[in-house]
């Protein structure tokens, strides 16, 4: 935009407001990882300085991964999201592609749809599913999220993928079907192996949605040996009144852990699906 | 199969049946349906069925594990009468309003910030996301810890500029709780606004800045009748986005106050989830959850029909 401003000037427009913005989303994060290495004597006394770590300590990190089912609910968790991911993707460019390229009576109101369906929030549906999965019989199974989860991310990837398909030129499936290639053929062997970044962006989204899910996993998944990371943290290093911060902090550092790194990979196609998936109209 | 008698009509029968099929197989309308069949299977079963069956559910008298007796309308009358319903709905009310405009302005704030050349841009980019990647609950859990009752370090920074000890009960008290859970839902959604909004600022061409400055507008003036106009669209998709999912937010209140102290943060979705899991009264809860549906619906229209992708 407008340059030629004074170090000062600048100091002003962007520093400062930048600053504050960074300090406030990182601070509970950097709250998160001191409280997790502080040993309890230090948490808990009011007279020292509490912005520093003093006496580092794993102390918090070897009880949570020792003396709880941390680990079992971190596979848990990935299990869950890397198959509803897929299935996701899958039910997702079935849905997307016709919408894309397909010209049928219908197309609009399918379309619509799926909008509609991908902006209905969880709460709204919760009860009716916990009754339907109970006379399933699918209670304490990571079959209930797995089949649950893609209810909110089919919609969704469909939605996302649809935007990116358009983006791509058709002449090459053009000279497929002119070729005589069926449209099967086309969809399998032409156009989809030009749509993988379409694909990293849906699927990340979903990944990570599927990573902070908790209605559904609380409800459906209440033994310890099925439980996600949130609803394990939630419902067993709460106990009672009792609060084991260390432990807790500990928890919900490693569990962020997965998303923040494949986040950092792929985060400008993660800003790009956020762009695209709101805004493009 | 008497055709097989006839070899020569026999040899071309079949081709020209399974070329049917195929050319049948490749209508542009018959391939689209048959692909779409099976997601749209899947989600008739896992959410238009249950959609229905909450309906029916909370026309019933339900508790968990036993049969359903039809009782009509009794659960919404139940609920216009319970005060605390109302309670809920100013809570939710509120907790919308106040956290999206938080939303809205900080966002805007950032975008603006941010709409600048500097080193490492990118980087700064990634880290303001973090509180939109991370999940919720974790994040939550460590407000609880900084908001805690003893050893707030939120409450440490107030005292060390002079507030008087012990420092304000952040969870304790019922205005400051609703306080506490708009200030987390918007900590957690203003990087969402924000860059998206940024996006939206970077397409917005440099010309019009320049010739706006040319016929001597100021800064403010530039942001006022230039950029505001321009991002008009993106504003009002991403606060339909938000106003969806703020209203009907869960997670973020189950985990830090449980609705209290006293149902101060109690929203439509941990009402709806006390009575029907805690309670176990099924129908109601599904009463109170669908209590939800018409302004939903209602947004939930509005923003398909604005960013319907024909």
């Amino acid at each position: 935009m407008v340059t030629g401003y004074g170090p000062v000037e600048r100091l002003v427009r962007l520093w400062l407001p930048v600053g504050f913005f960074l300090v406030l989303a990182l601070f509970p994060f950097y709250w998160m990882a001191i409280t997790s290495l502080k040993p309890n004597s230090e948490l808990y006394n009011q007279r020292i300085m509490p912005l520093v770590v003093h006496n580092p300590t794993l102390k918090h990190y070897v009880d949570l991964l020792t003396q709880t089912s941390f680990l079992t609910w971190t596979w848990n968790t990935m299990l869950v999201a890397v198959v509803s991911t897929a299935i996701s993707l899958v039910l997702g460019v079935m849905l997307a592609y016709p919408l894309a390229r397909m010209r049928f009576a219908g197309a609009g109101l399918i379309a619509m749809t799926v909008a509609a369906i991908y902006l209905v929030p969880q709460p709204l549906l919760f009860i009716p599913l916990a009754d339907l999965i109970n006379r399933l019989d699918l209670g304490n199974t990571l079959s209930a999220v797995i089949l649950t989860y893609p209810t909110m991310l089919v919609p969704f990837c469909a939605w996302l993928l649809l935007g990116y398909f358009k983006t791509v030129p058709m002449e090459l499936e053009e000279a497929a079907r002119i070729d005589g290639a069926s449209r099967l053929q086309t969809m399998r062997r032409i156009f989809l192996p030009l749509c993988t970044p379409g694909f990293i962006s849906a699927g990340i989204f979903a990944f990570t949605l599927s990573q902070n899910e908790f209605l559904y996993a609380l409800i459906f998944l209440t033994k310890s040996a099925v439980r996600t990371v949130p609803v394990g943290v939630i419902a067993e290093l709460i106990r009672g009144d009792v609060f084991y911060w260390g432990q807790l902090m500990a928890g919900a550092l490693l569990g962020s852990i997965p998303v923040a790194l494949i986040y950092s990979f792929f985060v400008e196609h993660y800003v790009a699906g956020l762009t695209s998936g709101s805004v493009k109209g | 199969m008497s055709v097989r008698s006839e070899p020569f009509v026999g040899a071309a029968r079949p081709v020209r049946r399974a070329a049917t099929l195929g050319v049948w197989l490749d209508r542009q309308s018959v391939f689209s349906w048959l692909i779409m069949a099976p997601p749209l299977l899947f989600l008739a079963a896992l959410v238009g069925y249950p959609f229905c069956y909450g309906i029916l559910l909370s026309l019933q008298d339900r508790p968990v594990a036993h049969a359903g007796t039809f009782v009509g309308l009794k659960n919404f009358a139940t609920n216009l009468h319970d005060p605390l319903f109302w309670r809920v709905g100013l809570n939710t009310f509120v907790y919308t309003l106040v956290a999206t405009l938080l939303k809205m302005v900080g966002g805007l704030g950032l975008a603006v910030a941010m709409n600048q050349h500097f080193r490492m841009k990118n980087l700064v980019r990634a880290l303001l996301l973090l509180p939109f990647i991370v999940p919720t609950v974790l994040s939550t859990v460590a407000w609880m810890w900084m908001l805690d009752p003893a050893f707030s370090v939120v409450n440490r920074l107030l005292i060390g500029l002079g507030v008087p000890r012990p420092g304000p009960s952040w969870l304790g008290n019922p205005i400051l709780a609703i306080v506490s859970i708009i200030v987390i839902n918007t900590w957690r959604g203003l990087p969402f606004y924000g860059i998206t909004l940024l996006a939206g600022l970077q397409t917005v061409p440099p010309e019009l800045y320049e010739a706006a400055t040319i016929d001597g507008a100021s800064g403010w003036q530039r942001f006022r009748y230039v950029t505001l106009p321009l991002l008009q669209p993106i504003i009002l998709i991403v606060t339909l986005f938000s106003v969806i999912f703020t209203f009907a937010d869960f997670q973020l209140v189950y985990v830090l106050t449980h609705g209290g102290p006293q149902n101060a943060t109690q929203l439509f979705a941990t009402y709806a989830f006390d009575i029907a899991m805690g309670a176990g009264q099924l129908g109601l809860g599904a009463s109170i959850a669908l209590a939800m549906f018409p302004a939903l619906a209602l947004l939930i229209i509005a923003l398909t029909i604005y960013m319907r992708r024909g």
